[in-house]
């Protein structure tokens, strides 16, 4: 590892760079991805790269992983021009990568998905396990992880796989890590371990470039931040010198004023009520109800069974106890397409696993709820022309951004996906609509969008029941909030009562 | 991701795509193209030009072709059929049994001679549902792999075939049964088929379904699709075609053994396959399908005409399937491309 510990972590000198990106151009048919961006990483700082979805961070990242070559700039690291062609080079020279999608063997334990290529060996050449495993918990110790070598990675949660790759960059001795929204999957204690990781090797002079969506998270940890817009480098600047409003201007190009642009709406009659839903051993006991026009936000940390309820609520996986009622009438709500012809909706927490058919084009993925609703068809034989047309309309109303309806949705963002999916269930005209994380992972222009349009359809009477890990997000949507904890609600709050200390208090008794 | 410049007024549109057969269909022109000139080099003669052999290859692929038929959607599902072979073979064996002649002494079912030809077809049909109907129930509901479930299905029934007749084969149908695979009968037959598949596939909910859990099969669920139902569904119409191609194999040779149709299923996997279906689901057509017959008959037909030898005809033949899930897995990777 360089030795940078002296140096003060603001310091300005030229070469003091670690990691340097110059003027780097990247084309592909038709679409300039990166026009001429720069990045400048020290060492021992945290240095927050931010812009929507379809800035050109992750073109970025696969540049400097050696995935994709520049048609024009250079990127340097310790003052050389890198020279990067697999991952395991990258790894070899000083560079680690923690990605979204965690790369991970889930059938292989602990140690073995560190030392992986590096086995130490013992006489004849074999595996020393016992060896990997002090060589791991030796790793675990120094970064304060506590996790047993010989736990199967399949069975860790998603922060404490992150905190196996982690290690496992840091046993490469990576002057620098790169990490993709690493809080996008857990839970707030998970992430004040992560920070407490993250400090921790700021201090020993590793320079951290920090992809994050989320602005708290940005002022707790980054030293510096440099925000791209459409490709195009915007500026770098120290993240005690600026705002929020500042940084989402300088993102967007736009201020966005009001980021929850909650209108109130009238409303009117219960829809949906759920009487002591029980699932045991996941919720317990879960009463609520929905009406006319109103936003139930539900929040409650990741694995208070939130999304359970929404599940058991949309026949996913129906509860064993309790009742369903919808417009007073009990219902046996026992697969989806039952709680199609109820009127409900339900858009996942996870876009990529039970959302999008990412090999489909746009139009297949947007038609499928309304054929299984059997709204559009003749005996089975599709109107596709009639589908096509409204598959138009509601697209330019979510305003998704694509060449057109033939694109394969794998190379739409993130935002633009979850406007597709929202699409889909619109298409059904549905009268209760279950969002389950709404805006995970999406950009704060989409975002914005994706609330208005949620507040839109609440004046239009829709009744809505909105997930969401986000408090800012329940707090500025709701209408009133249910909290969960430990399977069970732990509280109701009107709007006007509602403040973060007192969901948190719920949230965590 | 890489960012398009857009203007936000615009709609996208439900633009039309340019038929990813076409790739296909260039192949299939590029190898018939070859074989011209290899034919001119080698034995002095067109190969394109004959139309007697054109008829024949056509005929020779035509009863796998059926089968694909059922293989395709039940590959477009992310699933696998195996059992097909033995289903025809077993199938050929039934059908016969009930379609035999009354001037012929040793009927299997003497009191059951000189039926209309309805009865042995529907019955024949009936036992390659059934057989369709427990792989897809073994693969919906108890989650199964479907390539174990029809595995032993394909080893279930070949057993049945020949416990049937104890080994005995079955001959002497009538001229009406006969006459379901005279001619350029099994043509037809398959047109038939693949046309109505055509349609299914791509113009009505069973086809979109198929393609959505295929896709994703978390997200066709949530999105209100039975996909148990639906796979059954799958399973059973590649049961009966299996049966309907079973029904031909026999009409044609006037007799039934219990051997026929044998690795048929794994033809008509790799028809599929060189059409473009792709074995991760999701993606596949008829018509791909169709001209990957095509091309097999082709390359047979071809080899036959040049004279090579068997052996090394099958040699090339898995070189040909392999090849073409290598091409596909490429277009697949260009398909997506930024991310």
């Amino acid at each position: 590892m360089l030795d940078h510990a002296d140096a003060p972590a603001r310091a300005v000198h030229a070469g003091d760079y670690i990691l340097e990106v110059d003027n780097v151009r990247k084309e592909f048919p038709g679409v300039v991805a990166l026009d001429d961006v720069q990045l400048r990483l020290r060492p021992g700082t945290v240095h927050a790269l931010m812009g929507e979805n379809g800035a050109g961070k992750s073109t970025l990242m696969k540049i400097i992983a050696g995935v994709y070559t520049p048609d024009r700039g250079e990127v340097r690291f310790a003052g050389r021009p890198l020279n990067i062609r697999t991952p395991l080079d990258a790894l070899n020279s000083g560079i680690a990568m923690i990605h979204q999608e965690l790369n991970l063997m889930n059938t292989m334990t602990v140690a073995e998905n560190i030392w992986i290529g590096r086995e130490p060996k013992s006489s004849f050449r074999l595996i020393d396990h016992g060896q990997m495993t002090r060589m791991t918990e030796a790793l675990f110790a120094d970064l304060g992880i506590r996790l047993d070598p010989l736990a199967m990675v399949g069975d860790l949660t998603v922060a404490q796989k992150q905190m196996v790759e982690i290690a496992r960059a840091v046993s490469y001795k990576s002057d620098v890590l790169i990490m993709d929204e690493p809080t996008s999957a857990i839970t707030e204690t998970e992430v004040e371990h992560l920070f407490r990781i993250i400090r921790d090797l700021r201090a020993k002079g590793v320079g951290i470039v920090y992809i994050t969506h989320k602005m708290s998270e940005l002022f707790e940890i980054a030293d510096e931040l440099t925000v791209f817009r459409d490709g195009k480098y915007i500026a770098t600047v120290n993240a005690a010198d600026v705002t929020r409003d500042q940084i989402i201007k300088m993102m967007v190009g736009r201020e966005i004023t009001d980021m929850f642009p909650k209108i109130d709406c009238e409303i009117g009659e219960t829809i949906l009520e759920v009487r002591d839903l029980t699932l045991p051993g996941v919720f317990r006991d879960v009463s609520f109800s929905l009406r006319r026009g109103e936003i139930l936000g539900v929040a409650g940390l990741v694995g208070s069974g939130r999304s359970n309820v929404a599940e058991a609520v949309f026949g996913v996986r129906p509860a064993t106890g309790g009742q369903i009622l919808i417009d007073g009438e009990v219902v046996n709500i026992k697969s989806p397409p039952v709680a199609m012809r109820h009127g409900m909706a339900f858009l996942t927490e996870d876009r990529k696993e039970t959302g999008c058919f990412l090999n489909l084009d746009c139009i297949e993925n947007i038609q499928v709820a309304l054929l299984s609703s059997g709204k559009v068809d003749n005996r089975g034989f599709v109107n596709q022309r009639e589908v096509n047309r409204l598959a138009e309309e509601f697209c330019a109303k979510l305003r998704v951004k694509t060449p057109n309806l033939a694109e394969t949705v794998a190379n739409l963002s993130g935002g633009n996906q979850q406007k597709l999916l929202i699409a889909r269930w619109l298409l059904t005209k549905p009268r209760i609509l279950i969002l389950d994380e709404p805006t995970r992972g999406i950009d704060v222009g989409a975002k914005s969008e994706i609330h208005r349009l949620i507040t839109q359809l609440a004046a239009e009477g829709v009744a809505i029941l909105m997930i969401s890990s986000e408090l800012p997000e329940v707090l500025g949507m709701s209408d009133r909030i249910m909290v969960m904890h430990e399977g069970r609600v732990s509280g109701f709050l009107d709007r006007a009562e509602a403040d973060q200390v007192r969901v948190m208090e719920l949230a965590a008794k | 991701m890489a960012t398009q410049t857009f203007d936000e007024r615009a709609a996208p549109k439900a633009h039309r795509k340019l038929p990813s057969e076409i790739n296909i269909l260039l192949v299939l022109i590029g190898i018939a193209l070859i074989f011209e000139i290899l034919g001119w080099i080698f034995q002095g003669q067109t190969f394109l030009g004959n139309i007697g052999r054109l008829k024949i290859m056509i005929l020779q692929v035509s009863v796998i072709g059926i089968i694909a038929v059922g293989v395709t959607q039940v590959i477009i599902s992310g699933g696998i059929d195996l059992s097909s072979g033995s289903i025809v073979g077993a199938v050929a064996m039934v059908a016969m049994s009930f379609a035999q002649a009354a001037d012929y002494a040793r009927a299997v079912y003497p009191a059951l001679t000189d039926m209309p030809v309805i009865v042995p077809v529907l019955i024949g049909l009936f036992c390659g549902a059934v057989a369709g109907f427990i792989n897809g129930w073994l693969i919906a509901y108890t989650k199964i792999p479907p390539f174990i479930a029809t595995l032993g299905m394909m080893v279930a029934v070949r057993g049945f075939a020949k416990w049937y007749t104890k080994g005995q084969p079955v001959s002497f149908p009538t001229d009406s049964f006969a006459s379901l695979g005279s001619g350029m009968m099994p043509v037809f037959i398959f047109l038939g088929v693949a046309a109505v598949f055509h349609v299914a596939m791509k113009y009505t909910r069973y086809g979109k379904y198929t393609y959505a859990i295929g896709a994703n099969p978390q997200a066709a669920r949530v999105s209100g699709i039975d996909v148990e139902r639906h796979l059954v569904k799958l399973y059973v119409v590649a049961g009966v075609l299996a049966a309907l191609a079973g029904i031909v194999v026999a009409a044609r040779g006037q007799t039934a053994q219990a051997g026929m149709g044998m690795m048929y299923e794994l033809d008509a996997i790799a028809m599929a396959v060189i059409g473009g279906t792709s074995l991760a689901g999701g993606r596949g057509s008829i018509v791909g399908t169709s001209i990957g017959m095509v091309i097999f008959g082709v390359i047979i037909s071809g080899f036959t005409f040049l004279r090579l030898d068997a052996y090394y005809q099958e040699m090339i033949k898995g070189v040909i399937i392999v090849a073409a899930v290598v091409i596909d897995t490429q277009r697949q990777k260009k398909r997506v491309k930024k991310t």
